[in-house]
């Protein structure tokens, strides 16, 4: 017969076993420690997209997707233009057929299974363009929520996916707030922009940068204080897309109108 | 202690050692808390490099000058000097070994991606001088009546 004295004595040893965290066996690591300095970051990329230049020719969606490899005949894209039409009525229709690759050359907006919705010049109140693409934010949800450290940031504030690593669980793609994951269906891994960081990182621009005709796209680094895009940040009325979720996006918006989710 | 309680435990630690055993097997070495810290730098750091050695497929007017200068400096004189090469030659990645020749895109949805006319005077496209794709000579090329290197209407007109 076990005594009172005994089982209390027992029982909270277990109990303490248990609580004791896995992580509390692992050797100290120096280098853990080093990840969270702050110090020494010389490079944090950036977008800069001026809605007020672009005429929705595409020209960026195609090149990404040549690019990048990304199905050119899917329905996914790691950037897209969309079009905004907002009536005298206050109605707000929006559209991106193919996410825009060949541009928009109707008149008519795509309302899905609404079919194709014809507006007269007259009843136009504003229209216009809004690329978009990869955030690259600076508190990334679609990386919190990766269960086998598959998506990460790197240490130039870009969020790329491993491949390999990936497991297609497809928790980040519900993650992100702005729409722009999605599942490779060749890779079978979750796909994302990844601002062409082997272009930025030999020196280039993105292939969108480099497609856009009229400048409406530029990438730059907010931490070297002479780069153009830095001065705009810093000088212009910019603003990003939705701010209330506490994502700190790195994608920066001239001429961004209200009815822009 | 009893051999009931051993005998369990035994076989329990057993499992979580085989387990360990077998991630260090499967996890590569650069697998761990990188830049970024636990929360967003946790990842394979060779991935990184993967990414970076995707080839390059646009290479920018900079290649295109290489053997190309005359068609830049004509290009950039004109109208059309925003557009880039391998917007219609297509991305010159292998050029000119392989492919010795690009395609050169002369549809008419090429050109209408910015010439179709909508509406839109609030935006930029509203400034581009805009056709009816489907009454605009829908028999024919731009490119039969249009030079895209320097594009210039009037004087195209005369000819």
């Amino acid at each position: 017969m076990i005594s009172r004295r005994a089982f209390c004595r027992n029982t909270l040893l277990i109990l303490g076993g248990i609580a004791l965290p896995l992580t509390a066996l692992e050797l100290f690591d120096p280098k853990r420690i080093e990840a969270y300095r702050e110090d020494g970051a010389k490079v944090r990329w950036v977008f800069l997209v001026d809605t007020t230049r672009c005429t929705g020719c595409g020209f960026c969606v195609k090149a990404c997707k040549i690019e990048n490899d990304t199905p050119y005949d899917a329905e996914v894209s790691r950037t897209w233009v969309e079009r905004y039409v907002i009536t005298k009525a206050g109605e707000t229709l929006i559209d991106s057929p193919h996410a825009a690759r060949d541009g928009f050359l109707s008149p008519g907006i795509d309302q899905a299974e609404r079919g194709i919705r014809g507006v007269d010049e007259e009843e136009i109140a504003k229209a216009f363009f809004v690329p978009k693409l990869c955030n690259q934010c600076d508190n990334p949800p679609c990386v919190q929520v990766c269960p086998v450290g598959a998506t990460y940031q790197t240490a130039d504030g870009v969020v790329l996916v491993d491949r390999k690593w990936c497991i297609g669980c497809g928790y980040c793609i519900m993650g992100c707030p702005y729409g722009v994951r999605f599942f490779h269906p060749v890779h079978r891994a979750a796909e994302k922009c990844n601002f062409c960081y082997h272009r930025i990182s030999r020196g280039m621009k993105t292939a969108c940068v480099d497609a856009c005709p009229f400048g409406a796209r530029k990438v730059g680094n907010i931490l070297n204080q002479d780069d153009p895009v830095t001065k705009t940040i810093m000088t212009e009325r910019v603003n990003v897309l939705k701010e209330e979720y506490g994502t700190k996006p790195q994608v920066f918006y001239l001429g961004l109108s209200r009815e822009v989710k | 202690m009893k051999n009931h309680i051993w005998r369990p435990l035994l076989a329990a630690l057993t499992l979580v050692g085989l387990i360990l055993l077998l991630r260090l097997a499967f996890v590569p070495d650069d697998f761990g808390v990188h830049e970024r810290g636990y929360m967003y730098g946790w990842h394979r750091k060779g991935n990184e490099a993967e990414w970076q050695a995707h080839p390059i497929k646009y290479k920018t007017d900079v290649y295109c000058k290489e053997c190309h200068p005359r068609k830049i400096e004509e290009l950039a004189k004109s109208l059309h000097a925003g557009i880039m090469c391998e917007n219609c030659h297509g991305p010159a990645l292998g050029h000119p070994e392989d492919p010795p020749t690009l395609t050169i895109d002369r549809s008419r949805s090429l050109c209408a991606r910015c010439h179709s006319y909508l509406p839109y005077r609030s935006s930029a496209r509203g400034q581009i001088r805009g056709i009816n794709v489907k009454t605009h000579h829908p028999e024919a090329d731009c490119v039969l009546c249009h030079y895209p290197h320097n594009p210039q209407p009037y004087r195209q007109r005369r000819q």
